[in-house]
């Protein structure tokens, strides 16, 4: 058994037994992770480098643990302190650091398709932790990893996606993912936020109520107001937007049900999650953090270079 | 004199081929029926029990996925023999530990290992010991959960003379000679045959 692909540019490209692969062996991993040694030495003979054109903390950090976790070599590189401030391209940028013998490239950058540009040029694993406004597989995988460990399944689990859906890779992911794996997916927030083609493109419902999106579904996943990526005003202001979109403990209570929420982080606090939620008991995101090493570990070991 | 000789060296003659067509022709031969089995499994269990009065300080770890079958046979017939009903037991995957991690991939299976080993003296079980090499994943592997007292391996079936690396049983059930193109079949009732040990 093996992933039908060589690259992890979305999960676009993955079908359900590749998704079934990558999960099952994440719980394999984070049974690693629960040991005194928290290492195994699958990779040892492999180099990973993180090339981050794109600010992160979460998700650079969690790709390093698992390169170091799977006994990888790691080389990083943010953009901003290295010459692709000079003007490198980034095919050169890569080209040279893969004549160092780097067999596997994670790539963030702010151009959507930027990974899949260099796996058409280069001859590396690459894997996407996230290219623009376009996907963001890893962290599908793990959202999905933690709400199956939370709920027991995927089929017929109804999600509502929430926020800034137009600007988020996560939503679109997780759209793929949630379809592909049975689940049924709302999404909700403002009119402006949420592009058209959706409904179109997916077999996804759209609702512009968050409460009534709440009350449909067992997990909300509640996204990042991303105003980097907003060029021209969609919402009037932050707290207009908190006081129609944004989740407190006053709203969760009203629904007299219990639902799991999640955020792939960084949240912004007070706009679309308030901190009695994000700290309260419904709250699964440190736990999303914690699984995304092991769904990391995963995609890396299940992707690493192999003779056949 | 001559003569013994010349009727040994065909005797062998003959046993060679017919291993070898044997091995060739893919001819089921049987190793251990479901009652050798079960005897085998039998005495397995006291043999461990002999050399381990004081289960306390012992601890049986199975290796996934085949490995199961005999450990979980084992605990069972210990648990029989002793009446001691907590027996440390646990499984062990040996996936990320494979030296061939780069030939080909394997599917992980759950270890699942919870007390701590150190300083317990280890039984590693095992169906089918050939090569060695799924044994020193699995010591690599037993290491980065404690410093054992002791380990020691108990095998259903030793192919003799066909290590790699210098790795010994210290409880066997059935030692036996075998080509590299054949193969040990081991079936058990759990997958819907009955217990058995082929050699193909």
């Amino acid at each position: 058994m093996k992933l039908s692909t060589r690259h992890l540019l979305g999960i676009k490209d993955l079908n359900k037994e590749d998704i079934g692969l990558i999960l099952s062996t994440a719980e394999q991993f984070k049974e690693v992770l629960q040991r005194p040694v928290k290492k195994v030495p699958s990779l040892r003979d492999i180099t990973i480098v993180n090339l981050f054109y794109e600010n992160s903390t979460r998700t650079r950090m969690s790709f390093e643990l698992a390169e170091r976790r799977l006994s990888a070599d790691v080389l990083n590189f943010a953009a901003s302190s290295s010459s692709a401030a000079k003007g490198e391209t980034l095919l050169d940028t890569v080209n040279n650091i893969l004549s160092m013998k780097v067999d596997m490239v994670v790539m963030r950058h702010s151009a959507s398709g930027a990974p899949h540009f260099l796996a058409k040029h280069i001859p590396a694993a690459i894997v996407n932790a996230g290219d623009g406004i376009n996907e963001h597989p890893t962290q599908a995988l793990l959202d999905a990893f933690s709400m199956k460990e939370k709920t027991g399944r995927l089929e017929g689990l109804k999600v509502a996606i929430i926020g800034d859906i137009m600007h988020s890779r996560v939503a679109l992911s997780n759209i793929y993912l949630l379809g592909k794996m049975g689940a049924e997916v709302t999404i909700a927030g403002p009119p402006t936020l949420i592009p058209k083609y959706l409904t179109e493109a997916f077999d996804v419902r759209v609702e512009y109520s968050v409460k009534k999106a709440l009350q449909w579904c067992d997990v909300a996943n509640v996204l990042r107001i991303q105003l980097e990526r907003q060029n021209q005003p969609l919402f009037s202001s932050l707290r207009e937007y908190n006081i129609a979109y944004g989740i407190n403990r006053r709203l969760l209570e009203s629904l007299n049900k219990e639902i799991v929420i999640m955020h792939p982080g960084p949240i912004n606090r007070g706009v679309e999650l308030d901190s009695d939620v994000a700290d309260g008991p419904s709250s699964i995101i440190l736990n999303q953090v914690e699984n995304g090493v092991a769904v990391r570990m995963a995609a890396l070991y299940l992707l690493a270079d192999r003779e056949n | 004199m001559q003569k013994t000789t010349a009727a040994n060296s065909s005797s062998f003659l003959f046993l060679h081929r017919f291993l070898y067509f044997s091995a060739k022709l893919k001819v089921l031969k049987s190793i251990l029926t479901e009652q050798q089995v079960a005897l085998s499994i039998k005495r397995l269990a006291h043999q461990v029990y002999e050399n381990h009065l004081n289960l306390e300080n012992t601890v049986l770890i199975g290796i996934q996925p085949r490995g199961i079958y005999v450990s979980d046979r084992i605990v069972e017939e210990l648990k029989k023999i002793t009446g001691e009903a907590n027996i440390k037991y646990g499984k062990l995957d040996i996936t990320f530990y494979r030296d061939d991690v780069r030939k080909s991939l394997h599917v992980a299976n759950k270890t699942d290992i919870p007390f701590s080993i150190e300083k317990q003296n280890v039984v590693i079980i095992d169906d089918v010991l050939w090569t060695g090499r799924t044994i020193r994943s699995a010591l690599d592997a037993l290491l980065d959960f404690g410093r054992p007292a002791k380990v020691e391996l108990c095998v259903l079936i030793d192919r003799r003379f066909s290590r790699e690396l210098p790795i010994h049983a210290d409880y066997t059930g059935t030692a036996i000679d075998t080509f590299p193109s054949q193969k040990v079949i081991v079936k058990w009732k759990e997958k819907g045959e009955k217990d058995e040990v082929v050699l193909m």
